[in-house]
């Protein structure tokens, strides 16, 4: 039956990725996340927001946070290893991961932190990953060393200023690289995915994205993340979706809403 | 078989109707739950200005019990005269049978407020306006609801009937007081054209052991869902005998048979709403399913036939 109640965890592990995210690791916890799917993660007398899931498996998971508001900043300054946080989900629908195919995975910014979660699990599935990584400048990469390393994955990098990688956007590997792969993931921006459904689309390649907006159950109930077009609440009906399906969403790469339903301008 | 309720002036093509605060912050959304399936859609609380509503964690379910402390967060009358209006013009394009009915609801702080959103809210023209007078989780702001004191629950209803045209009213009341009745009484008296019963129980309360901390922002929330229930349908029963107007019911709505169950005490319609949690947004069809199945082998032509059948 249905338990949506935060079960509250300690942190087992902080790691640092870069100069502004954190990979806060939880143990003795059989989440069940896919790659994709996301939690509600509960500051007691705070707040709750919802995060992807960047690693699972049956004795722990990890979530990668950038410290970019008030909840993260103060998840990064008062919060280290033993402090206690309550977790609940897993939430939404994950990423389709085939086996034997090969993947261009294509990451903004953040995005790298679940796709890196995507790529572990296609590698297993004896899938090859390109994995395209692009931000703003080299200081908002992250996971480079683990996806370099890795068996089965290749790394690109693009950044807009050239600090790391070749200068521009990585939507431009991708366009280069469309024609040898099976199927294309993406976690980002929105204008940065919508670009890709472009791609895809004339390359005739299916695409799964990863549709942010603002949640607040995590079970299709409060209805403040229903997208217009399709009408449907996206923690529930995505966050993952093919592109196709999010092709319908009016609106996309041109707004969102707020915590009270209101339009806001990417 | 026919399961159309008549409701109002307005007919249902069926008795679910989405409750107030599920999936109603945008008109497609509403749009979407219509077609899933849904016999009438409710919008959030409508107020006259943006209202943020409270922190997060703002709701939580449990196998036996829901619990939430939303705050009533809302874009305010402007923002639901472009999403009110975007579900009305594609209900009004779908064939007759089809159209699924729109309910209104409004909240407000004070009576004056109450007159002015409530006019808004006729010029929008929705198929009823559903009056929130009872929620549980805004008492920090404005004190005691006023659907607990039965001359404030009566003065809304006049308030709002005098501002809302050929529009009819729903009062919807809270299941925390001694009296229902006598508070639905008191609004059929100042004109209400309907009573929806009943709002969440409580405020209620969920605390995390390992952290000693209540789990919801604002500590305490209205509590809904299976375990509710049999609450739920004593106070619809006590509505239904004390007015001669007709009653949405809802409280822990989950199945068929509580469908069923609530009509009998004297429901026309019936609300979901923590069923979504339990159940996905599908719940309405599901549910629509086993009430025909229900009519079937219980030999019910017409599902209005079941209003009241309990109350003696």
């Amino acid at each position: 039956m249905k338990n949506d109640i935060p079960k509250v965890l300690k942190i087992a592990e902080v790691r640092d990725e870069n100069p502004t995210v954190k990979t806060y690791v939880f143990r003795g916890c059989d989440l069940g996340a896919k790659p994709g799917q996301f939690v509600n993660l509960w500051m007691p007398r705070v707040d709750e927001k919802p995060f992807s899931v960047s690693y699972c498996d049956k004795d722990e998971f990890w979530l990668t946070i950038a410290a970019v508001g008030d909840f993260t900043r103060k998840l990064r300054d008062e919060f280290s290893v033993g402090d206690k946080l309550g977790v609940r989900g897993p939430y939404g629908k994950g990423y389709t991961i085939p086996e034997g195919k090969k993947i261009a995975l294509l990451a903004g910014g953040y995005g790298a932190a679940p796709l890196y979660f995507v790529a572990q699990e296609a590698v297993k599935k004896g899938c090859t990953v390109e994995f395209i990584v692009g931000a703003r400048n080299k200081d908002l990469l992250l996971y480079l060393d683990r996806i370099d390393q890795a068996e089965g994955m290749n790394l690109y990098i693009a950044t807009d200023d050239g600090s790391s990688g070749e200068q521009g956007y990585n939507t431009q590997i991708l366009e280069r690289l469309i024609g040898d792969v099976d199927i294309v993931m993406t976690c980002g921006p929105e204008i940065m995915m919508k670009a890709a459904m472009d791609i895809c689309e004339k390359a005739g390649k299916p695409i799964e994205v990863s549709i942010e907006r603002y949640m607040k159950c995590g079970s299709g109930v409060c209805g403040n993340c229903c997208v217009d077009g399709l009408g449907v609440p996206v923690c529930t009906k995505g966050p993952v979706m093919l592109g196709s399906e999010a092709r319908k969403i009016k609106g996309l790469a041109e707004f969102h809403r707020d915590n009270v339903g209101f339009k806001v301008v990417w | 078989m026919n399961t159309s309720i008549d409701f109002c002036g307005a007919k249902f093509p069926n008795p679910t109707v989405l409750a107030s605060g599920i999936l109603g912050v945008i008109g497609d959304s509403l749009k979407n739950v219509a077609e899933i399936g849904a016999g009438g859609v409710t919008s959030k609380s409508v107020w006259l200005e943006r209202h943020e509503g409270h922190k997060n964690p703002t709701m939580m379910g449990s196998e036996h019990f829901y619990i939430n402390a939303v705050g009533l967060p809302d874009g305010g009358i402007d923002k639901a005269r472009e999403e009110l209006g975007k579900y009305l013009e594609w209900k009004n394009s779908q064939p007759e049978g089809k159209r699924v009915p729109l309910i209104g609801n409004i909240v407000a702080g004070t009576i004056a407020d109450f007159e002015n959103i409530a006019g808004q809210m006729a010029e929008i023209g929705p198929d009823i306006i559903e009056v929130n007078i009872s929620c549980p989780n805004v008492e920090d702001e404005f004190g005691r609801p006023f659907a607990c004191v039965t001359a404030d629950a009566a003065e809304v209803t006049r308030i709002v009937k005098s501002v809302s045209k050929n529009i009819p009213v729903a009062i919807k009341l809270s299941p925390n007081v001694a009296n229902i009745g006598e508070i639905a009484a008191a609004c059929e008296k100042q004109g209400a054209d309907a009573i929806t019963a009943v709002n969440t129980f409580g405020p209620g309360m969920v605390i995390d052991i390992d952290t000693a901390e209540p789990i919801l922002a604002n500590k305490v929330g209205g509590v809904s869902g299976p375990g509710i229930k049999p609450l739920a349908v004593k106070r619809v029963w006590d509505v239904a005998q004390a007015v001669s107007i007709p009653v949405i019911g809802m409280g822990g709505v989950l199945t068929g048979r509580d469908v069923i169950e609530f009509m009998m005490a004297g429901a026309s319609l019936v609300g979901i709403g923590a069923g979504v949690f339990y159940r996905g947004s599908e719940i309405f069809s599901d549910v629509m399913l086993e009430v025909e199945e229900w009519m079937k082998e219980n030999g019910v032509k017409d599902l209005s036939e079941v209003i009241g059948k309990a109350v003696k």
